[in-house]
């Protein structure tokens, strides 16, 4: 009988934090400015700067760190991390070693039924690095500083994983933890959110690890399930071979759903850690992390009971809506307007989902405003315009952010609430459609949806559907 | 009298009285600097356009009543490790031959802003990593005392020129005695501050944890009044001291009655010089003569500050020089292969051997498997000296011994054996290590001619009992400001 594999995970996840500036001097950390454009002596690592530590990178890590049950270092310490390389200004990075913001946490994952705790080793802060660009045209490399010096923490979780669904519960949990504080938008295409995955695998029911690798570079969940995949496959095979697995670093490709080695351990660099001298330790008072946790926010699994208990939503779509914080922050806005919080959370559930599909695109980027879409659910629900021409309104709202009010008003689109005007319709469509009458009155009830339609089509969908069938049936009597 | 033989603060006296103009100090420097550089090679730059427009800025100042402090139109000369803004800073190194920062250190703006004008950058050793002032790319400065002599080092760009009368006043750096060796071989007076007194923003670092700029002048008073200028708290500098008192001008008191004075015993012990051993006791007996109460005590451990420092100093320096790599700024080989043959071009080329010397010593001490034994050995060790001068200060308002164990080498004699030149830094370090005030003010002159210095020693903060120290002394010995040198001959 073929042997038994389990896979053994760990992971490494950068998080960029939403700080306005940059974590040791004043420059922007907006995304997407021209190159060398958001930088300063200090982020371009220019002889005679130095850093200058930005406090709310300090409290967006102290609050990670509390939400995921972590202690928090009470005099914590930057270290230099130092390598060669351009798009590192000064040669090394300023990060932490010795005494991180927060260790020793957990967060609680669920996949299918089965609940477990993934523990968390460590969180550590510190700068980002700029980017290279290579010049095809010279053959000559560009660097742009613009993201040198934004903040990040890394949180490195213990071995505790044994699955790619356990991998993606773990990320998902702490995109939404990260999210809900707002310390990060925690976008993984944008990178404001990067995993690097430790693997390794043996037998089950061994008690060594066996030997692991290291996979960068992958840059959305489902690629990260399938290097996961990938790299389990490719060390079983070598066991089964009989060879070794080396402990390397090695670049996950998803174009070619294949990972090649980076670089062994024998090529480890060694970053000769030291404490950063131009840095004083951050002492960490109790009433700072007081302070903190008193500001924590309500948090998803929070949110999702209050979301059944005070709006009385179905599990199900509390679920989804609070998957997301954007969605979870559009619900709420658009209910404090409209008061009618069911209807809200079926436009959300229904359409948006639809849309958001046929779109591809993911909560985290609904553009739409909670005012337009409180009005929608306001015109509707006042019988002003019918649940096709609501349907039609939406879908301006989602991807333009029109005004329903407006739109409606310029396109005519206002159900007509006067009795006369619709009477007279359908006088007109009894009187011209004999057959379908004929067969209604025959008692083929179906033929009342073709007299429905006509009226509709006479009123240039303006009316009522309901009130015409209402109307219709009382007028054929 | 001659204008290169006023202190700084007599010649900002004469400015304001419209005695001489700013432009006229000015122009007499730049003659004098013309006159001796040849002799003494104190500049790495000498700025006079530059020089002579700010003069004229600052004289409308003066004149409008918006410049009325004591240095106020003085010309000033700064070491080249201090940023200036469009202006050649070069930390005497090949690999910065050609950097011009875009911004101006903290220290300087402050001198600006006291109406300094600045007629150029002082030589040093590369990286201010030496003792003599010969490593620098640009050659040795030379003592104009005896120019067969070093100046000391690394600030000995600045105090050869305050000696030699190119300039009154200069700012040096200080990361293990670079201000006070300097100053005790060319007999002026300089004073290195607490860690923390003097932003560091936009000196280029060579022992982060230990640098600290500092006045060089011809006597106390000036000294003081520099310090006063410089010193601030800023918040580029996370590393910088909100302190209670920045009025060290206020220490210049004619008074040590009652002051107890530390003499540490194992200052004076195997290595110092008799000549200077005997003129420190004699300048202690002034002391004594004028009110304090001079005891002998046991300080611990000196013996391993050497060895700490040399550790935490290359350490930090190790990976502040990183970021000379030819990249962005500086000097980069003309020929390679590739980034990282580049990099170890550019590098190997652009460092003098000193510089490589400390950045493979540093490197080795932070490597994986070394570090506890090393460079976390030398933490704890400096911890360890700070707990000594704790004890110490306990009992003493300062502690007073010689700023270097000799008198100023001659040159070519100290490169050779970098061990020994490394032991002459035994009395300074370790004031760097326990972040403590210290200034060397001279006291005479050796058989040969040279001069000697006395290092003051005050606690933390404690600048002011130091400087109303120096400045009795002085007092009681009618300091005469020596100008010299090599010029005198000539003009003779």
């Amino acid at each position: 009988m073929a042997k038994q594999y389990e896979t053994v995970i760990g992971l490494e996840v950068h998080v960029e934090l939403a700080t306005k500036t940059k974590i040791f001097c004043g420059c922007s950390t907006e995304f997407g400015g021209a190159p060398n454009t958001h930088t300063c002596p200090v982020c371009t690592g220019m002889p005679g700067s130095l850093p200058v530590l930005n406090k709310q990178v300090v409290e967006y890590a102290m609050a990670v760190g509390l939400a995921t049950n972590c202690k928090i270092t009470q005099v914590c310490k930057f270290d230099r991390k130092n390598y060669f390389y351009p798009d590192n200004p000064q040669n090394y990075q300023i990060s932490q070693l010795y005494l991180p913001i927060a260790r020793d946490g957990y967060v609680e994952i669920e996949v299918g039924d089965v609940k477990k705790q993934v523990r968390i080793h460590e969180m550590h802060m510190e700068e980002d690095a700029g980017k290279l660009i290579h010049d095809e045209w010279d053959d000559s490399s560009l660097v742009d500083y613009n993201r040198s010096g934004v903040p990040l923490i890394e949180i490195v979780s213990e071995p505790d994983m044994r699955s790619s669904d356990e991998v993606i519960a773990y990320l998902e949990k702490l995109r939404l933890i990260i999210q809900y504080l707002g310390a990060s938008d925690c976008k993984l295409q944008e990178g404001s959110m990067r995993a690097d995955v430790n693997l390794s695998v043996r037998e089950v029911g061994a008690a060594e690890f066996g030997t692991r690798t290291e996979m960068k570079n992958i840059n959305s969940f489902k690629a990260i399930a399938r290097a996961i995949e990938g790299e389990r496959a490719r060390q079983i095979e070598l066991i089964e071979e009989g060879r070794q697995v080396i402990q390397e670093t090695r670049r996950w490709d998803d174009n070619k759903e294949s990972s090649y080695a980076m670089r062994s351990k024998e090529d480890a660099q060694d970053y000769r850690y030291f404490p950063e001298p131009d840095l004083v330790p951050i002492v960490i008072s109790d009433d700072w992390i007081a302070k903190i946790k008193s500001q924590e926010p309500e948090l998803r699994t929070e949110k999702l009971e209050r979301y059944k208990n005070e709006f009385a939503i179905p599990q199900y779509d509390a679920e989804i809506i609070t998957a997301s914080k954007t969605m979870a922050d559009l619900f709420e806005a658009t209910t404090a307007i409209c008061k009618k919080p069911k209807k809200v959370a079926n436009w959300l559930m229904g359409e948006t989902l639809r849309l958001m599909k046929e779109h591809a695109i993911e909560a985290d980027d609904l553009k739409f405003s909670p005012e337009n879409l409180a009005k929608l659910v306001l015109l509707a629900d006042a019988g002003d315009i019918n649940s096709s021409v609501a349907k039609e309104v939406f879908e301006k709202i989602f991807t333009d952010d029109i005004d329903p009010d407006q739109y409606v008003e310029e396109k005519g689109l206002k159900t007509v609430n006067d009795d006369g005007a619709l009477k007279s319709a359908i006088e007109t469509v009894i009187a011209n459609n004999q057959k379908a009458v004929d067969e209604y009155k025959g008692g083929k009830e179906k033929a009342i949806g073709a007299l429905v339609g006509q009226t509709m089509k006479a009123m240039q969908g303006k009316a009522n559907p309901a009130k015409v069938n209402e109307m219709l049936r009382e007028m054929l009597k | 009298m001659d204008i290169f033989q006023l202190t700084a603060v007599e010649l900002g006296q004469k400015i304001k009285e419209k005695e001489i103009s700013v432009v006229e100090a000015v122009q007499k420097f730049m003659e004098r600097i013309e006159a001796t550089e040849q002799d003494i090679n104190s500049f790495v730059t000498v700025d006079k356009e530059g020089a002579l427009a700010q003069a004229e800025a600052v004289q409308k100042k003066i004149d409008a009543g918006e410049l009325t402090g004591p240095l106020a139109g003085v010309p000033v000369a700064i070491k080249d490790n201090m940023c200036i803004k469009g202006q050649l800073t070069t930390c005497s190194s090949k690999i910065l031959g050609n950097f011009k920062p875009t911004f101006t250190s903290e220290a300087v703006l402050n001198l600006q802003k006291a109406g300094a004008v600045i007629i150029g950058k002082t030589n040093m050793d590369e990286f201010a990593m030496g003792s003599t002032t010969e490593t620098s790319y640009f050659g040795p400065t030379k003592n104009p005392h005896n120019t067969a002599h070093v100046p000391g080092g690394s600030s000995g760009g600045s105090c050869a020129a305050v000696a030699a009368g190119e300039v009154p006043y200069a700012l040096g750096s200080d990361t293990g005695g670079s201000i006070r060796q300097p100053s005790s071989f060319c007999g002026v007076v300089g004073i290195k501050p607490t860690y923390g007194t003097v932003s560091r923003y936009g000196l280029i670092a060579y022992g982060s944890s230990l640098d600290q700029i500092g006045p060089v002048a011809k006597d106390v008073t000036d000294c003081a009044a520099i310090l006063e200028a410089i010193a601030s708290h800023d918040s580029k500098d996370s590393t910088s001291v909100q302190r209670e008192d920045y009025d060290f001008t206020a220490a210049l008191t004619d008074d040590v009655k009652g002051m107890k004075i530390g003499i540490p015993k194992d200052y004076f012990g195997e290595g110092l010089d008799a000549e200077v051993k005997s003129a420190i006791q004699k300048a202690v007996n002034v002391l004594e003569g004028k009110g304090a109460i001079v005891e002998t005590f046991d300080l611990g451990l000196v013996k391993y500050a050497i060895p700490a420092y040399y550790v935490i100093a290359s350490a930090e320096a190790s990976s502040n020089l990183e970021r000379f790599d030819g990249v962005k700024y500086g000097f980069r080989a003309e020929e390679y292969e590739g980034l990282h043959h580049m990099y170890k071009k550019s590098r190997s080329e652009g460092f003098g051997a000193e510089v490589k010397r400390r950045i493979m010593l540093g490197s080795f001490v932070l490597s994986s498997g070394y570090y506890d034994a090393y460079y976390l050995k030398a933490l704890r060790t400096k911890a360890l000296i700070k707990a000594e001068f704790d004890k110490a200060f306990a009992k003493y308002d300062v502690i007073i011994g010689p700023a270097a164990p000799t008198t100023a080498p001659e040159l070519g004699k100290s490169l050779s054996d970098p061990l020994k030149m490394y032991l002459g830094d035994i009395y300074t370090i370790s004031l760097n290590l326990a972040g403590l005030p210290g200034m060397s003010v001279p006291i005479g002159k050796d058989s040969k001619g040279l001069p000697i210095g006395m290092q003051i020693i005050g606690d933390c903060f404690q600048e002011k009992k130091m400087i109303r120290a120096a400045y009795t002394y002085e007092c009681a010995t009618n300091k005469e400001h020596e100008t010299i040198a090599a010029m005198s001959k000539k003009e003779a």
